[in-house]
Formats: structure tokens, sequence, C-alpha cells
């Protein structure tokens, strides 16, 4: 008599599909960043901010002189980009995968490049290009030399070497990759319209997990968001920021920055900021972040000079 | 003799740092080589987009050996002093040359090896290289004091002849290794010598040379143009731009929807070169096709798939800019231009929306006063024109709050004139808005349209004038507000356009609403400063027409001239003069004149007068009554009017006391006669006239200084002399200033 058939948990994965699945893509830039360049796979940041850059995984820690290889996927936040659900290209909320490389490793094109052929772009098939574009976030103090990274003319990636960040030199300096996952997207499924994307390979859209969001998003940020409450955010977003300050607790101030940084873009969105106004609540954010950035940057120090004798700030 | 190739491999350099790269690093090396004593053949500069490279032929094996002096103490001088020089130079006393009383040191240096110096050369032109951005990078970016360079550096390759010159800088050790094309060849690429460098590379799919490739993309574009029956709108800042692109260039033919030809063509040739770095091209008759031509850096497997992709992003832009279009139709000039309300033209100047208006009021004042005036002398053609340039200047800045011009600055004017066409407002309305920033430097159209010339030639008055006001006047190099160029653009107005008016009439018509403004340009002469500035300008601005600046400051030096055309004339005609005999020699007798005048204490015509000639005027003059009760002369102690008395006093030399000498009488009656005309045909504007009348001096001139004494004993014959020749000075300044004349 044989036996009764034994339940055996077993698990092995499908394999990857990133040419015919946008979450497969993105599993396929976890894996490879992970196992290439030991990069930590974080999660997102949970609060509104937008760029990848503002994650504290890149602003902070491109800080100090002590390794750190990180890769994650950031939904970032762009009020003002909102066309509820009608632009082909044009979102409010879409994603970026970013990759942090400090100090950069000499390889770092070469990495960059196997991991689009590992996506499914082959550079002869495909039109690479590395051409100059310089970055500078004056909201975070911060700038760097690189490239916009073409495939066939269309901007894929954002290739950075941060120079300064939150005004201080980065020493050492830190390779900042910054992907438009929808775009590259696109253009490996070979479709035109961001909705028609697909998600997964069971037959879920991207429009199905986020148009709706798109239209009812983009009505809020135009049209209903509450301006005094916004101002009202700011303001007390900045007074926290301080609060967060004097307690020395940078991180929390630092967060504090990245809320009244998105709040102002709700403002903007929202058309109720002059334009005479706008450079003042620019330098505002401006000085949260850096101060934040400065705050933490000096608390760590004495740290990171334990560990590298010599090393100033 | 040997050659010399040096490669210095990085990661992609902008494009548009490469061409100068090249020359910098062909420079630093040259002066490198001279510095060491040595010389090369030939050196030459390549640049791609992955590597900056030289070869430099026929270099000496060694440096030339050289003996070096170097002066000592005297001899005698006390033993500290010596002992110092000889511990500077590592000799002992007994090796010291003594000359003169001075003991010399001679060390002689023997021949260097060439790659010995290379060795030392190559890491200091790396540390000094003039990049206009660079950046540190990797590990030793730890310290900010680890290497710069403008994107991370990869290699080096230093051969002499076939032998590796060994060099290293921050851990990069020269050898003989490089790498090919990023995708079309794998694996180093190993280089024998100089020679062997060019071809060993384009083995691996890299064309060294900048120029080949430039060729390349240029014929490769024309002919992919050529064969879908196209031409190519040549560009060749684009070629110049893709060759900083790419080091295998392959030109690619694509075709757009036909739809967005609907958007005006230079928003597609807008949008395909600066966001995409494309070709246009255009059909049989002229017009924009719906095609484009992209530089690959790879022969793709399959070119169709490359293009497609260029397309569709080509594609997504202009359905970005049909989009602009077709919103900004949507919303009429007038709605638009009420938007410059809320545009900071500068802080201290206002809205753009107040700029317009000050625009707008003084177009139209440069029409009622007929200093812009109609193609035609009616009434009826007169009202139009009025009414063309109202609304022309009243809207010729609202493109500036369009979506348009928001994406694309460069399309500002010009979309204003579409956008007013499309609106049906007159053609010349349409015209006026679209050219009114014309002409844009020098050698760019001047406009003639009577509406274009008011609004472009108002909003350039007003420019100047307010920052003038706001005393943002250019210095040195710092031009902010490109106050020069608009400056430039007045001038070619006016000339281009025969306009007739004094300048500074225009100026103040710019601020006349203001009486306070009016005020401190009167009294803050700020005219005089703006004068002076255009007379620059216009020295500038003729240059190339071959006008000689010093006579432009001769004219301009008579003060109160300021009719640019008239000035000109005169300018011209003075130029014509001075270039024949007669001119070169009345030129001589001035300063001759002149000199004298100086030498004796006469000043210029505006300066305080001669005592003797005032003691003369005192006895008889019957220009200024005397009413016993004031004494005239009083008026002599007003500065304004002194010059002008004592000018009176000069020109009148009558009534000499002395018999005057024969040369002394024609100079006299040759400058009775002359003045006048010269005067009459100056009022006239009969420039050639007036220099005609000055020539006729000449022979009276030469004849005077050779055959009178100026300088004669009796006091009275000398200040009757000196009298004569300030008249004839005089006579000449009424033509020009001819002290600032060179030569």
């Amino acid at each position: 008599m044989s036996a009764a058939p034994k339940f055996t948990p077993q698990f092995a994965p499908a394999p990857r599909d990133p040419a015919r699945s946008f979450q497969d893509m993105i599993l396929t830039l976890h894996d490879f960043w992970s196992h290439e360049a030991g990069c930590v796979i974080l999660q997102p940041y949970d609060m509104r901010m937008g760029a990848g850059t503002f994650h504290t995984a890149t602003t902070l820690r491109a800080l100090g002189p002590e390794p750190w290889n990180a890769a994650f996927v950031q939904p970032c936040r762009r009020p003002t980009d909102g066309r509820y659900g009608e632009n082909p290209n044009r979102l409010q909320h879409y994603y970026q995968y970013q990759v942090i490389l400090k100090p950069s490793p000499s390889d770092i094109q070469e990495l960059y490049l196997k991991s689009l052929a590992a996506i499914g772009i082959d550079p002869l098939a495909h039109d690479i290009r590395f051409v100059e574009d310089d970055w500078e976030s004056p909201t975070l103090g911060a700038w760097g030399l690189g490239w916009e990274v073409w495939c066939d003319g269309m901007e894929v990636t954002q290739f950075t070497y941060f120079q300064q960040m939150g005004g201080f030199d980065c020493k050492p300096v830190a390779g900042e990759l910054t992907y438009g996952l929808e775009r590259l997207a696109m253009y490996i499924q070979g479709v035109d319209n961001v909705y028609d994307l697909a998600f997964n390979s069971s037959g879920v859209s991207y429009g199905d997990v986020f148009l709706e969001n798109e239209r009812q998003m983009s009505k809020w940020n135009f049209e209903v968001a509450n301006t005094d409450a916004l101002f009202d955010l700011f303001a007390k977003a900045e007074a926290e920021c301080r609060n967060a300050l004097s307690a020395g607790v940078p991180i929390a101030a630092y967060e504090q920055a990245v809320e009244a940084s998105h709040v102002f873009n709700l403002l903007q969105a929202r058309g109720v900021i002059s334009v005479q106004e706008r450079a003042s609540y620019m330098a505002r954010v401006r000085d949260l972040a850096r101060s934040s950035c400065e705050a933490y940057a000096e608390k760590m120090t004495p740290g990171w000079q334990a560990k590298y004798p010599g090393w100033v700030l | 003799m040997a050659d010399f190739l040096l490669e210095l491999r990085c990661e992609e350099i902008p494009a548009r740092m490469q061409p100068k790269a090249k020359e910098d690093l062909a420079r630093l090396f040259a002066d490198a080589l001279a510095k060491a004593g040595l010389t090369a053949g030939s050196v030459e500069a390549f640049a791609t987009p992955r590597r900056l490279a030289l070869i430099a032929k026929d270099l000496p094996l060694a440096t030339e050996a050289v003996s070096e002096e170097t002066k000592g103490p005297k001899v005698g001088a006390p033993p500290q002093a010596l002992d110092g020089f000889l511990r500077k130079v590592g000799l002992t006393a007994e090796q010291l040359v003594e000359r003169d009383g001075v003991y010399f040191a001679v060390v002689e240096k023997p021949g260097r090896d060439t790659a010995a110096v290379l060795s030392e050369t190559i890491p200091a032109i790396i540390r000094a290289f003039p990049w206009p951005k660079s950046m540190r990078w990797g590990a030793a970016s730890l310290s900010t004091e680890s290497l710069r360079w403008v994107r991370p550096l990869s290699g080096i390759i230093a051969l002499l002849d076939d032998a590796v010159v060994p060099c290293e800088i921050d851990g990069i050790v020269s050898g003989r290794t490089t790498m090919g094309h990023r995708f079309h060849h794998s694996g180093p690429v190993e280089i024998a010598d100089a020679a062997a460098y060019i071809e060993s590379l384009r083995a691996a799919h890299v064309i060294v040379h900048f120029s080949e490739r430039c060729r390349l993309i240029r014929e490769g574009a024309e002919r992919a143009a050529a064969e879908a029956g196209l031409t190519l709108v040549a560009d060749e800042g684009l070629v110049i731009e893709n060759a900083g692109l790419t080091e295998w260039p392959v030109p690619l033919l694509g075709r757009f929807d036909e739809a967005f030809l609907d958007v005006p063509p230079e928003v597609i040739q807008l949008t395909a070169r600066v966001n995409q770095k494309y070709f246009v091209c255009e059909d049989g008759a002229g017009k924009l096709a719906n095609a484009f031509v992209c530089t690959a850096n790879i022969e793709p497997n399959n070119a169709s798939v490359v293009v497609d992709g260029n397309r569709k992003v080509l594609a997504a832009r202009l359905s970005d800019a049909r989009f602009f279009w077709q919103q900004d139709l949507k919303t009429p000039l007038a709605v638009h231009a009420e938007k410059l309300s809320r545009i900071t033209f500068h802080e201290k100047l206002g809205t753009v929306a107040d700029k317009v208006e000050r625009v707008r009021k003084l177009a139209l004042w440069l029409v009622e006063a007929e200093i812009v005036k109609p193609v035609e002398d009616s009434p009826q053609v007169k009202t139009t024109l009025y009414n063309n340039v109202q609304s022309a200047a009243a809207f010729c800045k609202a493109d500036l709050v369009t979506e348009m011009v928001g994406e694309f600055p460069e399309l500002q004017g010009l979309m204003g004139g579409y956008y007013a066409a499309k609106e049906g407002l007159p053609v010349e309305v349409a015209e006026a808005i679209r050219d009114h920033y014309k002409p844009v430097g020098q050698g760019d159209d001047v406009p003639t349209a009577p509406v274009t010339v008011a609004v472009s030639l108002a909003d350039k008055l007003d420019t100047l004038t307010r920052f003038f006001l706001i005393d943002e006047a250019p210095t040195g190099s710092k031009d902010p507000f490109a106050l020069r160029r608009a400056a430039i653009a007045v001038i070619a107005l006016i000339l281009g356009n025969g306009l007739r008016f004094r300048l500074e009439g225009a100026l103040l018509a710019a601020v006349s609403d203001d009486l306070d403004e009016f005020e401190q340009v009167w009294h803050g002469h700020t005219d005089k400063k703006l004068a002076n500035f255009f007379a620059d300008r216009l020295k500038v601005q003729q240059r190339e027409a071959g006008v000689r600046h010093d006579l432009i400051d001769a004219v301009f030096a008579l003060g109160g001239e300021d009719d640019l055309v008239r000035l000109l004339a005169r300018v011209h005609a003075l130029q014509a003069f001075v270039g024949t005999e007669d001119g070169v020699n009345l030129l001589a007798g001035y300063k001759r004149a002149a000199n004298i005048l100086k030498k004796e204490g006469y000043e210029g015509p505006s300066g305080a007068p001669d005592p003797a000639v005032l003691a003369s005027l005192k006895e008889g003059n019957d220009d200024i009554p005397d009413t016993g009760e004031e004494d005239p002369l009083a008026m002599v102690d007003d500065p304004d009017l002194a010059g002008i008395l004592a000018a009176e006093a000069r020109r009148s030399p009558s009534g000499l006391s002395y018999t005057p000498e024969p040369a002394e009488q024609a100079l006299i009656e040759a400058l009775a006669a002359a003045a006048p005309r010269a005067a009459e045909a100056v009022e006239a504007e009969r420039f050639a006239d007036a220099m005609a009348a000055l020539a006729s001096l000449r022979s009276a001139v030469d004849r005077f200084f050779e055959e009178v004494t100026v300088n004669a004993p009796e006091a009275e014959k000398r200040q009757a002399r000196l009298a004569l020749l300030a008249a004839f000075r005089d006579a000449v300044h009424r033509v020009a200033d001819f002290s600032r004349i060179e030569g």
C-alpha cells in the first residue's frame, strides 16, 4: 500500500519575463543589482516625494565616507504633471528605479549596460548613447556630472556622479542611476500608451492598477485640495523640521523637509503661489533640506572619523 | 627621431567640449615640449566621445645638453654669502668661475631622454587640463585632492615609437592597450605604435578623426535624404554635435506622421534639433518634409528597429508641440497679453505688461513725430499705420506666456506672428510681432516695414533708457541685459531705414510720462552717458563697413549731433576728404595751428577766452549793447557765455592796426570766403561741399605758415595772427573736430 501523498510545500519561481511584464522588469533589476553589486534592496520610502533622490538612502547616505550600495523603486509624485489619465506619457505618480553605488565603481557603466541587457535591451539592436546632462538640485544643495542615457533617442536613465550633497563635497563620490521605469517598459513592451503596459504576466495592465488613481488624484491635485489646509501643512512641516533639528534628530527633520517640499508642489499645482512668492517658498524648502543634511552630516561625523581617521566633512 | 602617441581614455566626454579639448591638448603638449627644449615635427590631436589623443611626429630622442650659469656674490663678499651660494648650487669654491669680479657657478646639464621628459609631462598635462567642468570619482575621491577629469579617466596610452613611456597618475598606469567601440568590439585593442593607432582603432569600429566623423555624418545624412527623394536641411552645428556623440556614426532616415506638418515648420525643426539632435529634410518645393535623420552610434542589425524607436520619441515630442500649438490657438493674443502683468520684466522696471505699455506709447510717438513714416503720404495710410503699430506693440510680447514659447523660448516673436496671423490680424501686424526682436546681432536682417520698425525701435529704446536709468549700463565684459546688442540694433534700424531724428528727443520721449524720471535723465546726464554709449556702438557697428572710428569721434565731439543718419553722412564726407591730398595737408595745417594756439594759451572754443581778446572786445563791440547801467561784460563771467563771446571776438579779426603781410591777407580773405560757405553747406547737409570749402583754405594756410611769423615781436601782430589761426580752427570745427583725427 502506497503512502498517502504528503504535502510538500515547494516553490520554483517562474523565469522572469521582463520584456512582457512591468513587475518582472523590476524584479529583474532587483536580482541584477543585488547579485552584481551587492546592493541592499530597499522598499520605497513611505512618504510622498518628487524623485528617488529624496529617499534617505540616496541623499543622506551619499554623505560620509562609508561604502553604500542600494537599489529600490521609489514612487514619484509630480502633481503638475497629472493629465487625468488622458495623456499616454504623463503621470502625476510614476516609478523610478534608483541605484546608488558609493564609492562609484570603475565598471559602473558596464554594470549599467549589463542591467539593460538583463531587461532585454540588446545594445547591437538599439542605439545606446551617453549624452551630457549635468544634474543639480538647489533644494538639496546637491550637484553632479553625468549623462542622460539614450536608447534609440529616448532618455531612459539619468546617470550622475554626485559631487556635492547638502552643500558638502561627496567624499567619496557616489554614482546614482535613475531609470524611468514606465518609459523603459513601454519601450521594451512596444506599447505607445503607458496604461497599456502589462503589469504582470497574468493579464493585469498598468491602467488596471493606476488609471483611476490618475483621474482622481489629478482632480484632487488641480481642483480639490484645500489650499488653506496645504498652507497650514507647509507651515507645520517647517516648524516640525525646526523642532526636530533643535532636538538633534536630523533624520526626522529631513522627513519634514521632504513633506514641505511635496506640499509646496501641491500648492503649485493648485496655482495659488504667485511667481514672486514661489522663489521665497523654494528658498524655505531649500533651507529646511540643507539644514537637515548639515545636521545629519555633523551628527554622524565623529562616528565616521572614528572609522576613517583623517576624514573630514 | 621618434613618433609619440598619447591617448587619454575616459567615459563619454560631452560633445560640446571635444573640439576645444583637442586644441587644449595639442597646445599644452607643445608648451611642455618647448619648456623642455624639444620640438616635434608635427603635433595632431584627436577627440572622440571616449578618448582624447595626440600624435607628435619627429621628436628628438633626447634634449640638447645645456650649460646653466648662475650668478653668485661679488669677489670679496662676506664669507657667509659665498657659503650660502655654494650650498645653493652644490659646488665647491674651486669650481666657481670668476668674471668681472663676480663669481659664477656653471652647471653642465646633460641632455635628457625624451621618454623621461614625457613621463613627467603627461601627468602634468592631465592635472593642468582646463576642462570647463571637471569631477572626482571612485574610491580615490575619499579625498577632495583626488584627480579631476571631465568624466572618470580610465586608461592612458603613451608610446614613443614602439616603447611604452612609463607614467602613472592616481593609480592609472600607462600602457599600450585601449578599448574599441563600446558595442562593436569587445576586449582590449593593442596599439603597436603611433603610426598604427588610427587604423587599429578603425578596425575596432572607432573613427578617431573628428573631421572624418563629421564628413561621414554630413554625407551620410545627405545621401539618406537624397535616397528618399528629399534634400537635407544643412546644419553644421548638428553635424559637429553628432560627431561628438558617436565613434562610428551611422545616419538613418525615418518618417514621422504627416499630420504633424500642421505645426509651424520652425517648431518641428527645433523640436527635432534641440531635443533629439535630428536633421530635417525638405521636399522638392523647399517645404519641410515629414522626415528626419538621426545619427546612430552603431550599425544596427536591424536599422528599422532603431529608426522606429527614434520615430516614436520624435512623435511624442511633436504631439507635445502640436498640443501646445492647439492650446495656444484657443486663446486670443489679447488674453495672453493680460497675463504679462504677472511676469516681472526686472524688479526695478515693473512687469512685462508695464514694458509693453511703454513700448506701445513710444512706438506711437515715433509715428506721430513722423520719425517712422507710412509708405505713402496719405491720411488714410497714416491712420492704418497708427492702428497697426498700436496693435502690434500691444501684442508683441503676448507669446511669452504661450505654452509653445514656454517650451521653446527661442521661438519668441515667431510664434506671436503665427498666432496673430491665425487670429486674422493684419499681415503687417503679424509680421511686426514676428520680427520686432530683429535685428539680433550684426548681420541679421534689418526690418524695413514701418510697423515693424516702429515697434522694434521702441522696444529697444525703452530697454536702453530704462536700464540706464536704473544704473545698469554695461561695464567691461558684463552686459547682462544685452544693451550693447540693443544699441547696435537701434543704430542698424536708424541707418537701414534712413530715419531722421535726434536720438536725444526719442530717448526723452521714452521717459516723457514721468517728470521725475525726465529730471533724472536730464540732470543725471543719463543722456550723455547714452550718447557716448551710442557713439561707441556706432564705431563698432561701422568698423566692418571700414568707417574710421576717429572720424566718428571727430564728428561726435562737436556735441549736439545725434541724428545718426546726418552724423554718418558727415563722417563719410570727412573720410573721403581726409583721404585726399588737400585733406591731408589741411589736417597738417590745422594741427599746426592748434599746436600754436595751445602753446600760446589759446583754449578751445568752449574754454575761457584769451584775456587779450576780451580786452579788444571791450573796446569796440557792437554785438552787445551798452546800456550804461550794466556792464555787458559781466556776462562774460557766465561760463556758458564766455566761450560764445570769445568765439565771436575771434571770428572778426578785422580792423587791424597794421598792414597785414600778403600771405596773412590771403588767409583772411580765404577764410572770409570759405567759413560761411562751409557753415552754410553743413547747415544744408551738403557735407561734400563743406569739405570742398575747407579744401579751398589749404593753399592759403600753407602759404601763411611759410611766409608769416605768428610769434611776431609786436604784441598786436601776434594777437591778431593768433586770432586768425583761431578763426581758421573754428571754421574747421564747424565741420568736424579735427583734433580727434589720427595721423
